[in-house]
């Protein structure tokens, strides 16, 4: 058995150089997922993921990966879709109980730590993975936009822009030569797509990549075909 | 024994312009036997929130604790001041936890939104079961009394200074008819950065 072997059996075991190899895998699972990036604009968070398809005889159309938790706040994964079902689960669960307890919707933040927290659980309990997935969560609160981004470990931050996936290093490079602080929603929306143009294979519709925002007007909700339509046309 | 009436008391609290009062008075009983009058039951919460307790003393005692524990748990995890409504939502909460052998408290609540500056009232029973939105709340041994002079005495967008001698007339005439209430009173007047706290003296007897 090999040292890089004798520590990846038990998850709460440390190597003696320090790491936890499954949380590792976890971020290797996460690289080699769908492209997702989001924007924080002036007015707005966008986020927008990459679903294509392994077949083209899918139903793309019954693919949901953008999922909303609350009136004013979502979800995007890149990784693995059932552990993120469940976590949107347990998300959406986590937003009505604190909505019940003190009759306010549940504010991002709280929202991001507590989601954290289900996601550091995991990396220390005896008898289970960790998530295979990274979550953007895209919120619109406290009369501001927020744009966080959870990983497997358990940790999270607050960006103005980021990428995660297939591709994320060179998405981050363009984020960053692209990314302006008076950007406002429609801005961010088209450079969010031209990001995921970057890295994409074939050609970008309606069907194969998802788009949701966050604005003070609608809360969080998704674009619908013929709005991305609009924006694919201005990018192509 | 009606642990209700015990230790005797009452609270009321009341909206104005832009500010909120709320008053108890001072006896703590024994059934008829006074053995206290230097006891008001309005606790500070926050800032500008505060909650009486009239009810079993030491169930009242144990609840601002308990509920003084919840709170500062919320504002450290929230990084932010709790508002009135969510902390009306939290005793709720509180409370229901205790369905079946409850405290025996009857609550009022008096604050300002951090955020608004809106007056927030409300009162309970002891299992959280709420008020709708009224311009006042009443509770304790003198209940039906003081409902009855806030309805007499109220007025709408009273300004802090007419709102202390509204709700302090309302709760020395109370307290007059009540012999498990009394001893004096105390009242907040809550205004937008700054509460003034009064005390009234009543009839001893």
């Amino acid at each position: 058995m090999g040292d890089g072997e004798r520590y990846s059996f038990s998850l709460t075991t440390f190597s003696p150089s320090g790491k936890l190899a499954q949380i590792e895998y976890a971020l290797a699972a996460v690289a080699a997922g769908a492209p997702t990036v989001g924007i924080r604009a002036a007015d707005g968070v966008v986020v927008a993921t990459e679903k294509k398809q392994k077949n083209q005889l899918f139903e793309e159309d019954t693919v949901v990966k953008v999922e909303s938790v609350s009136k004013n706040i979502g979800i995007v994964y890149s990784g693995m879709g059932p552990d993120f079902r469940l976590l949107v689960k347990r998300a959406r669960k986590i937003s009505q109980e604190y909505k019940l307890r003190f009759q306010e919707d549940i504010p991002c933040v709280q929202l991001v730590q507590r989601v954290a927290a289900v996601m550091q659980e995991f990396t220390q309990s005896g008898g289970v993975r960790p998530f295979g997935v990274s979550l953007l969560i895209a919120a619109w609160d406290n009369n501001r936009p927020y744009l966080f981004q959870v990983d497997p470990s358990g940790s999270y931050f607050a960006w103005k822009a980021t990428a995660m996936g297939k591709n994320y290093v060179n998405a981050k490079t363009f984020l960053e030569k692209r990314f302006s602080d008076d950007m406002v929603i429609e801005d961010a929306v088209h450079t969010a797509l031209l990001t995921l143009k970057e890295s994409f294979d074939g050609q970008m519709t309606d069907n194969n990549i998802e788009v949701g925002i966050a604005t003070a007007k609608d809360g969080f909700r998704l674009l619908t075909g013929p709005e991305i339509k609009d924006y694919l046309k201005s990018i192509q | 024994m009606n642990p209700f009436s015990y230790n005797g008391g009452v609270c009321v609290a009341m909206k104005g312009d832009k500010c909120v009062a709320i008053a108890s008075d001072h006896r703590l009983g024994a059934g008829r036997l006074t053995v206290g009058t230097d006891f008001p039951k309005v606790f500070e919460m926050g800032p500008a929130l505060y909650l009486g307790l009239p009810g079993l003393t030491s169930d009242s005692l144990t609840v601002v604790n308990k509920l003084k524990f919840r709170v500062n748990l919320y504002e450290l995890s929230e990084n932010r001041k709790i508002k009135p409504h969510s902390f009306k939502a939290m005793l709720e909460h509180f409370l229901y936890e205790k369905r079946f052998g409850g405290y025996f408290i009857a609550p009022v609540i008096a604050g300002l939104d951090p955020d608004t500056d809106e007056p927030f009232v409300t009162a309970m029973d002891m299992l959280g079961a709420g008020e709708t939105n009224e311009p006042f709340a009443v509770a304790g041994t003198a209940e039906e009394s003081l409902l009855g002079l806030c309805e007499a005495l109220w007025e709408p967008n009273l300004k802090p200074d007419d709102l202390f001698e509204t709700i302090s007339q309302v709760i020395l005439n109370a307290v007059d008819f009540d012999c498990l209430a009394g001893a004096g009173a105390t009242v907040h007047v809550i205004e937008k950065d700054k509460v003034t706290t009064r005390t009234i003296k009543t009839r001893m007897d």
